[in-house]
């Protein structure tokens, strides 16, 4: 069985036999799964909203700006239209737009199913290559994504061939958070997108400058483990994580201070 | 198991039979004979078969026929004189379109964009267009056109 929400990963995986599900779910007309509000200090993304919704949001504008950046990245406009945040981690492919910041912001997956609910946090949701935890018969319901404590700075920087639908080569999220906490994912990078505490644990306490930057991308390589695919090898790949993640450093350093170039432009 | 579902095409209420896995593209241009959304890649990369569903741009071939049911689809042919005004003269005059496959989807993506957006920047049309390939012409005469029409519009308002 596969649910059916936006259907821009589903159904063209449907036509070339990808998948040969016995049953098709389009979960749309369920009431409930469309909203994108304030909950306990955490937005609330149901399984319905769509990343032009993302876009769009004020919500999403002021809690996490960051979000809103990367959902305008995806694809083009009519296919954010469409694909959701839900089914874009539930789709798992390693280039998942939305795999990062949901990773940097310590999101959960609140699951239901016949035998009831579990919430599980993002970074236990991503086994491999469009493999995640999700059973048979369950479905995810909505993702909380908590509000960060201010002052916050952060930066989401994807690395594709051209605007409007390829997928990302590479990507890379950066949180910063007040008492010099540092949070970093990378995406299209690894099997699935990761985390990277070895080199937030660099960056700890300290401010995005030359001698952090050195530290933190020598660890790089460590955590990560790209490939080589028809959109870039594993050597362009492994060498632009480094040029990306100094950007997003510098980008979410200088947001946290309330300057820098607005969230969604383009910087690479 | 064949079903039908009812889509509104153009204004006109259709009642049509699909199988389950029709895509709407499939729809449209067999079921129901509106040719205008092209087949392409067939796998949402293209824009080739970009028509509004409830108002909204959808590439046709990423939508199955039976989540339409119920809902409006718009292509080219419905696209009223104040969503073409301006836009297909300019594309005709500056040559925007050479063999013309790309140009009902982009249509329908300029149209939706001096939509909610009358007066666009380049940087805006780029944005737009984005994902609908043409293999002719470059985009410059394309996206020139499409400023050229919000430009006619706001002189002619």
């Amino acid at each position: 069985m596969r649910i059916l929400a936006g259907g821009t990963d589903l159904v063209p995986w449907l036509r070339d036999d990808l998948i040969t599900p016995d049953l098709v779910v389009d979960i749309k007309r369920l009431p409930g799964l469309g909203d994108l509000d304030v909950v306990d200090g955490a937005l609330r993304i149901g399984a319905l909203v769509t990343f032009a919704d993302l876009v769009a949001s004020p919500l999403i504008a002021k809690f996490l700006p960051m979000l809103g950046e990367a959902a305008g990245t995806v694809g083009s406009v009519g296919i954010r239209h469409r694909a959701t945040l839900v089914g874009n981690i539930c789709s798992a492919v390693p280039s998942c737009d939305s795999g990062p910041p949901l990773l940097v912001h310590e999101a959960m997956v609140h699951v239901i199913g016949s035998e009831g609910g579990r919430v599980v946090p993002i970074r236990e949701w991503f086994l491999g290559p469009k493999q995640t935890v999700l059973d048979r018969g369950e479905l995810v319901a909505h993702v909380t994504v908590p509000i960060p404590p201010v002052p916050r700075g952060a930066a989401f920087v994807r690395l594709s061939r051209y605007a409007g639908e390829d997928l990302a080569q590479a990507s890379v999220a950066v949180l910063s958070l007040p008492e010099g906490e540092w949070r970093v994912a990378f995406g299209a990078l690894a099997p699935t997108p990761v985390r990277a505490p070895a080199v937030e644990a660099a960056l700890s306490g300290r401010q995005a400058n030359d001698g952090a930057i050195a530290d933190a991308l020598r660890l790089v390589p460590d955590a990560i483990a790209p490939i080589t695919d028809m959109r870039a090898s594993k050597e362009y790949r492994m060498a632009m994580a480094g040029v990306m993640l100094r950007r997003a450093l510098h980008l979410a350093e200088t947001r946290r201070a309330g300057a820098g170039p607005a969230y969604g432009t383009a910087v690479m | 198991m064949k079903t039908d579902v009812t889509i509104t095409i153009n204004g006109e209420p259709r009642i049509l039979t699909v199988e389950p896995n029709d895509v709407l593209l499939d729809v449209l241009r067999t079921t129901a004979g509106v040719k205008s959304p092209k087949i392409g890649c067939e796998r949402g990369d293209c824009g080739s078969c970009t028509v509004l569903l409830d108002g909204k741009s959808v590439r046709s071939c990423l939508v199955l026929g039976i989540e339409a049911d119920g809902h409006d689809v718009t292509t080219v042919e419905g696209l009223d004189d104040a969503a073409l005004a301006g836009l297909e003269h300019a594309l005709v005059a500056m040559n925007a379109f050479q063999c013309g496959f790309c140009a009902p989807g982009i249509v329908i993506a300029a149209a939706e964009l001096l939509g909610h957006e009358p007066h666009p920047t380049r940087e805006q049309v780029q944005h737009a267009i984005a994902g609908n390939l043409c293999r002719c012409t470059g985009y410059e005469p394309i996206i020139d056109a499409v400023l050229a029409a919000a430009e006619e519009r706001s002189v002619t308002a």
